[in-house]
């Protein structure tokens, strides 16, 4: 897992018109994982695998794909790439089995008509591989997108927002042939808006914003760094202050003193044992209560309160 | 150099594909109205028209005519060819694969010129219907359409990058190609024109393409062949050029 597969080191994009879509990122994707690329709209995802496959031309930095130069290998280094544009871009009127085919050819390879059929059934695409694109649904004409990309049976896979625009049900087969690529040994590297897709997916994820990268971690360490517990004790009888007993734990009063507020833990589930602990003290100091909401911080609570202080530091 | 045949094939084979696909467009359209122009031009009004040096009229006309639906057929298809998928987006996958200039022009240049010789055969053999003529140069008259079914490819290729929208994709046919072809001798000879315009007309590039195809068919012509086939020559490898330093700085391909 801990071989590096993509390096990126001081990738910088500044676009004619001035804009920095890319501000010195050092990025370090290794062979066999999920990474989930997280930021809000105009981060510089898509600017980030836009250089990586080539559309579009860093203004500096270095990347460096399977240990050769991409910009000076590139041939070698894109023959084992592939991407799933965020965009639906494909030629609508042509068939399915016949778009396949072309992308497979078009990176070289020789026709391989079974390895074509069992891509094709992986993605429940075969019944319909004479349909013309058109004639698919926007779940069906993703997968196809997919389809095109594995073709040539990259071994660094780039999908832009895969699930963008797709109903629940074909965001969770989405997930699932996500699965079955890294069964494969394929290297993902996903952009989502979809924080719950990262959760869901991600070995390691990185949050990206104004073209810099904020933070990289393991999805577990992450959680475990930045998460948090967050519990209400609803009291049977208001308070008008906190008792000596429970004065150690992080906790405040709240709605008048009708509840009691804890806010601690580090995601690895201290949290939940101080929780434990407080409604033992509570009892133990004959305070009574007739509810409790125990509620884990989400990835997504920790995106967002990283943006929010890095807001605040820029202003 | 690396070239990567079965892209450039890949690539071909699709674009001959979309050429079938449209076949009553692309095919069935050009050799109509080139068919029409040489019944009216050629076989009815023809027979009034006095000769052109020892060439019957209706004959004289046809390389003429072949060459104003070559130039602007080869030029829209393969402008078609390269602007389309950047219209659309599909180029990501092109810029994205492992090809470069050599397998992108020939898939795209390769199969543009294919489809404009496919063109001129089907329209000499559908001139042959309305009127007798003969070809006195059947290889240089192959050389030479291939020559500038290949050059204006590349030059429609170039048009395909360049225009950003569908109205710039049409100006160079229809307003620069179509004038030029009518004003270059398709419908009489250069030498005919009074002075000082006989000169003036070898200003017109198109003047040197029809005249070096009208020598193939009758072995008479207003320019030497060795003039148009230079000129011609010269014009691909600059068109060439122009296409190698579009891939090298990525103009208008890559942000």
């Amino acid at each position: 897992m801990s071989e590096p597969i993509l390096e990126l080191s001081g990738l910088t994009k500044i676009y004619s018109g001035g804009l920095k879509a890319l501000d010195d990122v050092d990025l370090t994707i290794n062979r066999g994982e999920i990474f989930a690329l997280l930021g809000p709209n105009g981060a510089g995802k898509t600017t980030l695998i836009g250089a990586v496959c080539g559309l579009v031309r860093p203004t500096s930095g270095t990347m460096r794909a399977f240990g050769q130069d991409l910009q000076k290998d590139w041939r070698q280094a894109r023959a084992r790439i592939g991407l799933v544009p965020q965009e639906l871009s494909t030629d609508m009127f042509e068939p399915v089995l016949h778009a396949v085919e072309y992308s497979r050819g078009l990176f070289g390879l020789a026709p391989d008509p079974a390895r074509i059929e069992e891509i094709l059934r992986s993605l429940s695409l075969w019944d319909k591989r004479n349909n013309r694109i058109m004639e698919l649904s926007g779940g069906m004409k993703r997968r196809v997108l997919i389809a095109k990309a594995m073709a040539h049976e990259p071994d660094l896979l780039f999908l832009d927002e895969p699930t963008a625009g797709v109903d629940v049900e074909l965001r969770k087969d989405m997930w699932h042939q996500i699965d079955m690529m890294r069964a494969r040994g394929v290297t993902v590297i996903l952009t989502t808006h979809y924080i719950e897709e990262a959760e869901e997916m991600a070995d390691r994820v990185g949050i990206i914003r104004g073209g810099k990268i904020l933070m990289v971690d393991q999805k577990d360490a992450m959680m475990a760094r930045l998460g948090r517990t967050e519990a209400h004790v609803m009291l049977a009888q208001p308070l008008d202050a906190l008792p000596p007993a429970i004065a150690s734990f992080p906790v405040e009063l709240e709605e008048g003193g009708q509840s009691i507020c804890y806010r601690g833990g580090d995601g690895t589930g201290k949290g939940r044992e101080e929780v434990a602990d407080l409604t033992k003290a509570l009892i133990a100091s004959g305070i009574d209560y007739v509810g409790i909401d125990v509620r884990e911080s989400s990835l997504e609570d920790i995106f967002v309160s990283l943006l929010g202080e890095e807001e605040e530091q820029a202003a | 150099m690396i070239f990567n045949a079965r892209s450039a094939w890949s690539i071909y084979r699709r674009e001959l594909w979309r050429f079938l696909r449209t076949a009553f467009q692309s095919v069935l359209a050009p050799v109509l109205t080139t068919s029409l122009y040489i019944l009216v031009f050629g076989s009815a009004i023809g027979d009034r028209m006095p000769d052109v040096g020892s060439v019957d009229y209706g004959a004289f006309i046809i390389p003429g005519l072949l060459m104003l639906t070559l130039l602007g057929e080869t030029t829209s298809n393969s402008s078609f060819g390269i602007y389309m998928p950047r219209f659309t987006g599909t180029i990501y996958e092109l810029l994205s694969a492992p090809v470069g200039v050599g397998e992108t022009l020939v898939g795209f240049v390769g199969a543009a010129a294919t489809k404009s010789l496919i063109l001129a055969a089907i329209i000499l053999l559908t001139a042959r219907i309305f009127v007798p003529y003969e070809i006195a140069h059947p290889v240089f008259a192959f050389v030479f359409i291939l020559l500038v079914a290949a050059s204006f490819s590349l030059f429609g290729f170039i048009l395909g990058i360049w225009a950003d929208s569908f109205e710039k994709l049409g100006i160079i046919p229809m307003l620069i190609l179509t004038p030029l072809t009518f004003l270059g001798g398709t419908f009489y000879s250069i030498a005919d024109l009074p002075a000082p315009w006989n000169t003036v007309a070898l200003a017109n590039p198109i003047v040197y393409l029809v005249s070096g195809l009208r020598w193939t068919f009758y072995g008479s012509a207003d320019v030497s062949i060795w003039v148009s086939l230079s000129l011609t020559l010269a014009f691909l490898v600059i068109c060439t050029a122009i296409i190698a330093y579009i891939f090298k700085t990525g103009w208008r391909l890559r942000d």
